[in-house]
């Protein structure tokens, strides 16, 4: 297995008027060509985070503080504006939750893919707009060539999502980050929405970074799953194995929050407290320690990975 | 032992709170034509509705967007006015009365809803206090002590602490602005609350603790809830019966137990196949391709899923089935739905 996209000890900071936002701690990761990896963790959990600083988009509050990525061994931390401009869209795209706000309101669907290729793939207008209409017909928009001239209002939110997947992959990238990408959709364009990227993943053996916050669909659609807390990965396994034998106590209260469709109610626990205050310049070591109830005194200490396996690490002193 | 009072089979039928009989609602697009051409094209949003709650019943309300879940709660919140049908509360008709009078009738009180994002629904400029204090003063006419001695019983019960109540919407987190957001819509003690997405903006923990609050208060305040939400698995946990709507029409009702463990509905059917499960993705799940159909003037003698069907044949383009009773007290709109195993 070669690492498409290799993480290590990556930090992002946030500088605001109320103090430094320590967003991403040391945070390590591979993804493998063809991989579906998924990122979850709860709302300011740093998934999203990973995704803009990963490909340059952070705002400009937010710097990398410390760490590498390097994708297909480019490091990214290193690239100039004008490096990154060129891998994001060739080498890596993006699809993002509400895609009808993502696409530019004001532009026929198809010139925006035909847009993408000649920007990247340097094809001529008629062989981009012809690049277009196959991509639309990829993504399963019926009547591609008449849909060509269409505007983001005039499709449904699925639509719009599948038009937004065609723009990320005409390039054909070799990593795929799709963050909430059917998030405020229907369960059943979700289902077929990610039938979508699923299949042209396998295809072009696409590495694709899942972010959600629904374990349920995490499990459905990632062979591996990253759990995310309070800026720290907390564990990292095989979807099967970590769903199966969670060990992290965050991960177990995550799952143990998550709505089955054999358990009732009285068999679902909140998880107690909340995330720690991410400005604070004291921040534990375990980030989720607080809100604990298997800490240990050797907590206090630094984090270590501990492998439990070859495919599941877990970062905790006292897992289950 | 709570929370699985739910799912317990009690029979709600004899007594209804909400009995909604034949409800349409179609909205007019833009008129075609001069000084009465042509009639305006219609929006068929919501199409032949009937179904009873219970007193004391959680109801869910499941479909599609698009289908209707939205204009039927506004229908039986009494916000928009029906185009046909009958809508008894209390054994009240409810319908014929026009929107903006019912916004002073005294049974405003007793409808009350609670909104999708509550920091979306919340005046911005309100405190808390203010939020739930609103209905309150405009509905029961309290003021002064006995107001906000009523404001303060009010977010107690929903477990928000007091002093949170001089906070703003954007400095309180979502659990907190979901639990304002319902302590506004309990504080005039209403017999029905209608739920439009409650947790839909939540983390999971989050949601877990509203769930419960919303049980608890079904429990204490003997409340009957309608509940929309897209999150089955939700649906599941927190309701009796559940009623499925596919463009406008009622395509299955049922105890939410059976509809979900054996949809008769090949619709049903389809909308559970593709809700993700954390026992990972089933071999061969049903797949519901495609978009519902326009939901202008639909062809009044055709199934409004045939074409996206996976079981229907000609029939169905020429003959609309009709919501048929199966044992169980359930119910389907399907020309081949059978008997329940």
């Amino acid at each position: 297995m070669t690492a498409i996209l290799d993480v290590r000890d990556f930090s992002v900071e946030f500088r605001t008027r109320s103090g430094i936002v320590h967003a991403l701690d040391r945070i390590s990761f591979q993804v493998a060509r063809g991989e579906t990896m998924a990122l979850v963790g709860e709302s300011g959990s740093g998934k999203s985070v990973t995704a803009y600083a990963l490909l340059g988009l952070l705002d400009a509050a937010g710097r990398i503080t410390g760490g590498s990525a390097t994708l297909e061994g480019v490091e990214l931390t290193q690239a100039s504006p004008k490096e990154l401009a060129r891998i994001r869209g060739a080498r890596a795209a993006m699809i993002f939750q509400n895609p009808r706000a993502a696409l530019n309101p004001i532009r026929p669907i198809g010139r925006q893919i035909a847009d993408v290729v000649r920007r990247h793939a340097g094809l001529s207008r008629r062989d981009a707009d012809a690049r277009a209409v196959e991509m639309l017909r990829e993504v399963g928009i019926p009547d591609p060539a008449r849909r060509f001239a269409a505007y983001p209002f005039e499709l449904s939110g699925g639509m719009c999502q599948r038009v937004m997947i065609a723009i990320a992959v005409a390039t054909r990238p070799a990593l795929l980050i799709a963050d909430e990408p059917t998030t405020g959709l229907d369960v059943t364009t979700q289902a077929v929405v990610m039938d979508i990227i699923q299949s042209l993943a396998a295809e072009t053996g696409m590495a694709t970074i899942l972010i959600t916050h629904d374990l349920a669909l995490a499990a459905e659609r990632s062979g591996r799953i990253a759990v995310m807390h309070a800026g720290h990965i907390v564990e990292d396994a095989v979807t099967a194995e970590l769903l199966a034998h969670p060990r992290h106590p965050y991960t177990r209260r995550l799952l143990a929050a998550t709505p089955t469709a054999a358990g009732g109610l009285a068999d679902l626990r909140a998880i107690p407290g909340s995330l720690p205050d991410l400005r604070r310049t004291d921040l534990p070591p375990c980030r989720f320690a607080a809100r604990c109830e298997q800490r240990l005194p050797a907590c206090e200490a630094p984090m270590a990975w501990r492998h439990l396996a070859p495919a599941h690490r877990v970062a905790c002193w006292n897992p289950a | 032992m709570t929370g699985q009072i739910g799912n317990a089979p009690r029979d709600f039928a004899a007594d209804p709170l909400l009995d909604v009989a034949e409800l349409s609602k179609r909205f007019p697009l833009a008129r075609r034509g001069w000084l009465g051409g042509r009639a305006p094209a219609m929006v068929h949003a919501v199409d032949d509705v009937s179904f009873t709650l219970g007193r004391g019943e959680t109801l869910g309300l499941v479909g599609e967007s698009g289908c209707g879940k939205s204009t039927l709660v506004r229908l039986i919140a009494r916000l928009t006015d029906p185009t046909s049908g009958s809508i008894r509360f209390n054994a009240r008709e409810l319908a014929a009365l026009p929107a903006r009078d019912f916004a002073r009738d005294a049974d405003r009180a007793r409808i009350q809803i609670v909104f999708q994002d509550a920091g979306e629904s919340i005046n911005p400029r309100f405190t808390a206090a203010d939020a739930i204090a609103d209905p309150l003063r405009k509905l029961r006419g309290l003021r002064g002590a006995a107001l906000q001695a009523k404001v303060a019983e009010a977010a107690t019960l929903c477990g928000l602490p007091l002093e949170l109540l001089d906070r703003f919407p954007h400095q309180l987190s979502g659990g907190q602005r979901a639990r304002v957001g319902i302590a506004r819509a309990i504080a005039p003690r209403p017999d029905l609350l209608v739920l439009d997405e409650p947790t839909a903006a939540l983390d999971v923990s989050v949601q877990v603790t509203i769930l419960q609050l919303l049980v608890t208060l079904r429990e204490t305040l003997g409340i009957s809830y309608v509940f929309v939400s897209h999150d089955l698995n939700v649906v599941r946990l927190l309701c009796d019966r559940v009623v499925v709507m596919y463009l406008g029409r009622i395509v299955e009702v049922g105890p939410a137990r059976a509809v979900f463990d054996n949809p008769l509905h090949p619709y049903t059917r389809g909308l559970i196949a593709a809700v993700p499960r954390l026992d990972g993705l089933r071999a061969g799940g049903l797949r519901l391709a495609g978009d519902p159909k326009s939901p202008i003037d639909p062809d009044p003698h055709a199934c409004r899923f045939h074409g996206r069907c996976p079981v229907g044949t000609d029939r169905c383009g020429t003959e609309m089935p009709a919501l048929r009773r199966f044992p169980g007290s359930r119910q389907a709109a399907c020309h081949f739905a059978t008997e329940p195993a």
